[in-house]
């Protein structure tokens, strides 16, 4: 059963379009990224399946129920962090939580226990009774997502959970957020791709409003491949270290970076699908000079975009 | 109506947790008591002085000479005051971006504007409530009548519904709770004097700026006189600002069309 249908969503702010003919489904139960640079159209989506404004045009259905006609009944089966989340500041955190669970219209006796519940699976046992405004910034995010979990809603919208956040804590979040998944269906947006390929079963990309790709993340990764790229540093004379390495079979291109310390970076393209760093390695070294280090440059999400794009507009 | 009874509870707090409801009260409080002083010390001088003089004895009376100005003064007074009750209400929520979350619930915008403005009237009538000593002391030492002082009380919770109403309109098209503040504070004190220019105007201009005024309407309450007229007066205008409230908080679903 799709628990989230969007049809041909188009939204226009003036005359900008901030969404352009977006359709996708969502099954129960299931996790998906939502991947996209930042402006791409992440947040409006969120938005209007949210029911914070209606799409200029297209439907979206959540639970089988149209943002439009019955937003109550959306919102109830919703949880919904916002980007960039801001609470209550003067409320404490279980007062805030209890507030919640009543306009989700959890029964009164139940609204304890349900409290203690998502404090103790976001472990904010420690600023339970705090102010809201004297958190930082990763408890507030778990305050955020406890919020959304209040009511049991089937439906998590977790728009940039992690944004903001130290390394630790962005680990913690995930492993909450893996913990959640199972029963609940979860969009996870976000600008970063190695949290969302974690994490989600399926990834949408999403760019300038259009819908770019929607893929498994090992899929997405293997289209990937067309760019590889290594970073190698070596010390030498540098026509001779770019000699040595374009010799190799399956290199495109060999470009000298910068000087560091300890020798000169290449930055070496590789035919699509080579595996060929033992290689690389084993014509550095043969040609006597000392090889420092040896990588696969990481593709950033920027190119990821630049990628699918162009390939979009070739097709 | 639980959604409603939640917002409630939550605004309620957030009067007192930030002191606003302390420091208005408080304020009220203190000024009321000392316009009661004055009028009440001015009154026993004049039955005093004119205490010999039978003529003059039947014009006084308590009424007239006490709580009327007193009710006067504290419709003042609320001018002053319900700006800084009601500019946070739906600007706080706006600027801070709490706003987005709060509709992300299953709510109606209808029942948040119900809600806040429930909340802001529990305000008003807990600073009626604190003018208690003043029929107190009316009874105590003097006898005015009973039916008098309630209009005066009915006639200010009436004006002050309306200036809630007003100032909730007000803080739901800015994102600045002092916009919102000037905002009510300057539309208020245009429908105070709005009737000042019907001398200048053609008789009937005259008389629809006459009726506009707001404080026009609170003059038959003071003497003692409920009329219909000013009763539904003040719903009207109350049901007009809370349905422009409403219109500027849906807005944000049509504005980006």
């Amino acid at each position: 059963m799709d628990m989230i249908e969007v049809h041909n969503l188009t939204k226009y702010y003036g005359p900008v379009a901030a969404l352009k003919d977006v359709s996708f489904t969502v099954k129960k139960g299931e996790v998906l990224g939502f991947l996209g640079p930042n402006g791409a159209g992440k947040t409006t989506t969120m938005s209007i399946l949210t029911c914070l404004f209606p799409p200029t045009e297209g439907e979206a259905r959540v639970a089988g129920y149209n943002v439009l006609e019955e937003p109550i009944k959306v919102k109830e089966h919703i949880g919904y962090m916002p980007e960039n989340i801001s609470i209550y500041t003067d409320m404490i955190v279980s007062d805030y939580l209890s507030f919640v669970a009543e306009m989700k219209g959890v029964p009164s006796k139940r609204i304890k226990n349900d409290v203690d519940k998502a404090i103790a699976s976001t472990e904010l046992e420690d600023v339970a009774h705090r102010g809201i405004g004297k958190l930082s910034r990763g408890y507030l995010q778990r305050v955020g997502i406890a919020q959304a979990l209040m009511g049991d809603p089937p439906v998590l919208i977790l728009d940039e959970p992690t944004i903001g956040l130290d390394p630790m804590q962005i680990i913690a979040i995930r492993k909450l957020i893996e913990s959640l998944a199972g029963e609940r269906t979860i969009i996870l947006c976000s600008h970063i791709l190695p949290e969302v390929s974690q994490v989600c079963e399926r990834v949408i990309i999403i760019d300038r409003g259009e819908l770019v790709a929607v893929d498994t993340p090992g899929n997405l990764q293997k289209r990937l491949i067309t760019t590889d790229r290594l970073k190698a540093v070596v010390s030498g004379a540098r026509n001779k270290v770019e000699k040595s390495i374009s010799g190799v079979s399956g290199v495109k291109e060999v470009n000298a970076g910068e000087e560091t310390p300890v020798g000169t970076v290449y930055h070496v393209m590789l035919e699509p699908q080579a595996e060929i760093r033992a290689e690389i390695a084993r014509a550095v070294v043969g040609g006597g000079f000392d090889l420092m280090e040896l990588k696969s440059e990481d593709v950033t999400l920027e190119e990821i975009f630049i990628n699918l794009v162009t390939e979009e507009r070739e097709a | 109506m639980r959604n409603i009874w939640a917002i409630y509870k939550k605004e309620m707090r957030s009067y007192f947790i930030s002191s606003i409801a302390y420091v208005i009260l408080f304020i009220f409080s203190l000024i009321s008591g000392y316009f009661f002083f004055t009028i009440a010390a001015t009154y026993s001088t004049m039955s005093l002085q004119f205490g010999q003089m039978p003529h003059y004895q039947e014009l006084l009376n308590i009424e007239e000479f006490v709580v009327r100005p007193l009710f006067s003064n504290l419709g003042v007074v609320m001018l002053f005051l319900i700006p800084m009750l009601t500019m946070r209400l739906i600007a706080e929520e706006k600027g801070s971006g709490t706003l987005k979350l709060l509709v992300s619930y299953p709510v109606r915008d209808g029942e948040v504007l119900v809600a806040k403005y429930l909340a802001a009237l529990s305000m008003l009538l807990a600073m009626m409530l604190l003018t208690f000593p003043v029929p107190l002391f009316l009874f105590a030492y003097g006898s005015p009548e009973l039916g008098p002082l309630l209009s005066n009380y009915l006639g200010l919770f009436l004006m002050g519904g309306a200036f809630i109403s007003l100032g909730m309109f007000a803080s739901s098209i800015t994102e600045r709770q002092v916009v919102a503040s000037v905002l009510t504070f300057g539309a208020l004190i245009l429908f105070w004097v709005i009737n000042w220019a019907q001398n200048l105007t053609e008789l009937n201009l005259g008389i629809i700026l006459e009726d506009m005024s707001i404080f026009t309407h609170f003059e038959n309450f003071t003497k003692g006189v409920i009329i219909t007229h000013d009763v539904v007066y003040y719903v009207l205008f109350t049901a007009f600002f809370m349905f422009l409230a409403y219109t500027a908080l849906q807005s944000r679903s049509w504005r980006s069309k």
